[in-house]
């Protein structure tokens, strides 16, 4: 009987797509346990809501699209454009916000750039900045850490539930009373109204690294992304760059300026610096296609986002600051092509 | 001891190679039916110089090369010549024309004529070992004579590839192991045929008997080459890797060794110089390792061009298991064959009976996601998913660009790739039209400068035949004045 006379390589090592994003989602879960830990049960809902609208989107859109639903639905691709969107967002939101944000980040910059593999910009990070460009007002509600030196109130499972899905909170609270500022919009908040940053930074909210809560939940995503590096699921070269072009600037400007720029271990530890850092700027779709360009792409976010955070106008500039590095990978790509064995350039 | 430093990407494979190096060297049995392919090398196919009928003696000379690349057949055994007939081999799926030789058992050997002495010119050394059929047997197959006539004049550094790499091969280890004084012979004479400068032979780092063995035989002789040992990783046996390992030099892109002042040969074909050219045999027989899970008994048989290879299965116990596939190389290069019956050519240095347990196919295929897991890996330092884009769109300019005809088709990218995209096969279909046009943007200065003679010479024809026309007319009006 005739053996099948198939190509080779006969032997490939047991990787698939499904394998990668199942590692990437298993690295997210220390920092989701510190996000419960620190602002309550509300991004257990939120996560619930994405990953719904996430998985019945990308059903929707692999229909249209005839494509085979089983094999990309099950590609955990979409999952992970959920949870990092969830992670953004504040753990009140109204149910809406996380649903249309998922479900445009699915369906227009996933699928309507031709789907896995095709997107030239990042989901999640579409999907966020969609929403906070039309509701600036719902996303910047963050809840006060709950740590003993803020006196937070407590927040029933009840009330939670109450504030995401029907969109206001229940009569007997006010948001002026639940919610605080993130670490990085009170340094900005109070820098224009003239204190110095050491003043600011005196306040309560603010802990060992940067801010109480959200410095564990940036070292937090700092061990999963340093456990991915490990099993070489990402390449060093992206986050490596990120923090780089975070720290950098935000050393020399704290150096010239003390008292106007916080200094890089505060930037590091704030709003989505690691989560950037590993898992939204290593989105490898979206980024640059060598090592050195990675560097390239990988710093211009960290610069980028700092600008924004210190210039700009809004606290945290992630977002922004990769949709335009996404936008300068083919130009990017086109400057680092890498040297080819025997030849000189 | 070298390391990896002067190149990078590679594998590190499990070898699999213990099982059929336990077992000494030994002859396999000889077939009664021997069936010879013509084409058994790069280049044309050999002429025959036989006719079904004829009787032949064991190295007799049965077809000769054609052209400038092409090799000279012999005689495995004497005997009588049944046919010249289209037969399936293991160089394509297409049988092609084979001389089929059926052993009389007399064992009668040719008389060659001797090789030229010690002091004798190196070009009739360099033609001597043409006429012993010698061919590349790393697996280019390339004839050895045609390799030795580009060689560099002088200053030629002489790499003796015994770095075997791919999974389950153990030939050459084997080959190294017992037989390390031929190899040194070969060495030696090689580096008076191209009258070399240095001679290094390259072992990987975990051959630790074949590396004894080479020093001990090594010692024996005043010139002996140096011995070096190499990362064991995948490929560091593919020629240009192991040339930048060993010498911090890259053979230019589209370039040969040569290009460099390196010839490199693999230890078989070294092994084999030093039978024709100290012992009169030219190349009719070579180490086949016969392995995998599915096989009794895995061995190292020494074997007579032209046997099949179900014969050699059997000498070593035949199939443990019913194996999923049967491969003419490794697991990472070789080829899949369809049955048992194909003879051994000379390019056969390994047939792997793979059960379940020695294979993982690829999955399900899914679209690129652009990791860059294959870059990482490609020791040509490509950017494989940059070609894989290009080949579905068929970019042939953009592939030339970005270095597709540099693929080495090690399968290293193949190996990693999350999304089980079959990338090597997609770079060889995609290939010869980029040869074609790699060789089409060569020739356009060339074709440029025949374009621009041409004019010029139209033109001065031209101008001549005016010159012409204006004397006869100046010659006539002179004439008709008088």
């Amino acid at each position: 009987m005739p053996l099948p006379t198939t190509p080779p390589p006969h032997t490939v090592a047991p990787n698939s797509v499904g394998r990668v994003m199942r590692l990437v989602l298993l690295a997210l879960v220390p920092a989701l346990l510190m996000h419960v830990l620190f602002f309550g049960v509300g991004i257990v809902a939120q996560l619930t809501l994405a990953i719904a609208t996430a998985l019945s989107s990308e059903y929707v859109a692999l229909r249209l699209r005839d494509q085979e639903v089983r094999k990309f639905l099950t590609d955990g691709s979409a999952l992970i454009t959920a949870v990092l969107i969830a992670m953004c967002l504040p753990p009140l939101a109204p149910w809406w916000l996380v649903v249309s944000g998922t479900a445009f980040a699915i369906l227009l910059a996933k699928h309507l750039y031709g789907g896995l593999g095709s997107n030239p910009f990042n989901p999640a990070m579409v999907g966020y900045a969609v929403l906070l460009v039309s509701f600036p007002v719902q996303l910047t509600r963050w809840l006060t850490p709950d740590v003993a030196a803020l006196a937070p109130i407590d927040l029933s499972l009840t009330d939670s539930l109450y504030a995401i899905f029907v969109g206001e909170l229940p009569t007997h609270l006010q948001w002026d009373a639940v919610t605080s500022p993130t670490p990085l919009g009170a340094v900005r908040s109070g820098l224009q109204a003239g204190f110095t940053l050491q003043e600011t930074q005196a306040q309560p909210i603010f802990g060992t690294l940067g801010g109480r809560g959200w410095e564990w939940i940036n070292v937090a995503v700092l061990a999963g992304g340093i456990w991915l590096l490990v099993l070489k699921i990402i390449r060093w070269q992206i986050p490596v760059a990120v923090l780089a072009g975070i720290a950098l600037p935000a050393a020399v400007m704290n150096a010239v300026d003390p008292g106007s720029y916080p200094g890089a271990v505060f930037h590091l530890t704030s709003g989505a610096s690691m989560l950037c850092a590993f898992f939204i700027a290593t989105d490898p779709v979206s980024a640059a296609t060598s090592d050195r360009g990675r560097l390239v792409y990988g710093f211009g976010i960290g610069l980028i986002a700092y600008i924004i955070r210190t210039w700009g106008g809004y606290p945290d500039g992630i977002a922004f600051a990769v949709l335009l590095m996404n936008l300068a990978v083919p130009l990017i790509d086109r400057y680092t092509v890498p040297r080819i064995y025997g030849r000189a350039r | 001891m070298t390391t990896w430093s002067q190149t990078r990407g590679g594998l590190k494979l499990e070898t699999h190679k213990r099982r059929s190096t336990m077992r000494p060297l030994r002859a396999a049995p000889i077939p009664e039916r021997f069936v010879i392919a013509l084409d058994q090398h790069a280049g044309r196919s050999a002429r025959p110089l036989v006719a079904p009928g004829d009787r032949v003696a064991r190295g007799q000379p049965i077809a000769e090369p054609d052209g400038p690349i092409s090799a000279w057949l012999h005689a495995p055994a004497s005997g009588v010549v049944q046919s010249i007939e289209p037969h399936r081999t293991p160089l394509s799926p297409e049988p092609s024309l084979c001389i089929v030789l059926d052993n009389d058992g007399a064992e009668r050997n040719y008389e060659h004529s001797p090789a030229p002495s010690n002091t004798a010119d190196p070009q009739a050394l360099k033609d001597f070992i043409g006429r012993g059929g010698i061919v590349g047997l790393g697996g280019a197959l390339f004839p050895t004579e045609a390799k030795l006539a580009r060689a560099p004049a002088n200053n030629v550094h002489l790499i003796v590839n015994g770095a075997e790499c791919e999974p389950w091969i153990s030939c050459d280890d084997t080959l190294m192991r017992e037989r390390a004084a031929d190899v040194i012979a070969g060495a030696e004479i090689l580096c008076r045929a191209l009258q070399a400068e240095h001679c290094t032979i390259a072992v990987e780092d975990d051959m630790f008997e074949a590396a004894d063995a080479l020093r001990a035989a090594a010692k024996q002789s005043s010139n002996a080459p140096t011995i070096v040992t190499v990362p064991s990783m995948y490929p560091a046996g593919g020629e240009r890797q192991l040339i930048a390992t060993l010498t911090g030099k890259e053979v230019p892109s589209g370039g040969l060794p040569q290009d460099i002042g390196v010839v490199c040969q693999n230890v078989g074909t070294v092994a084999a110089v030093t039978h024709w050219v100290r012992d009169g045999e030219p190349l009719i027989r070579r180490i086949v390792t016969i392995t995998g899970s599915g096989i009794q008994h895995p061995a190292n048989l020494e074997t007579y061009l032209g046997t099949p290879i179900d014969t050699l299965i059997e000498a070593c116990g035949g199939y443990r298991a019913e194996p999923e596939r049967l491969i003419m190389g490794g697991t990472m290069m070789g080829i899949a064959i369809a049955d048992a019956s194909l003879p051994v050519v000379k390019g056969t240095n390994c047939v792997v009976a793979a059960t379940a347990a020695d294979l993982q196919p690829p999955g399900p295929e899914m679209p690129c996601i652009r990791c860059g897991a294959c870059s990482e890996v490609c020791p040509a330092f490509l950017l494989p998913q940059e070609l894989h884009r290009f080949a579905l769109a068929e970019e042939i300019e953009s592939l030339d660009r970005f270095g597709l005809l540099d693929c080495i088709e090690c399968g290293c990218c193949d190996y990693v790739c999350p999304s089980q995209i079959p990338l090597v096969e997609r770079f060889r279909v995609a290939k010869p039209a980029v040869l074609q046009h790699a060789v089409t943007r060569a020739m356009a200065p060339h074709a440029r400068a025949s374009f621009e003679a041409r004019e010029a010479r139209l033109i001065r024809l031209e101008q001549e035949r005016r010159a012409k026309l204006a004397a006869k007319r100046s010659a006539f009006i002179d004439k008709a004045r008088k």
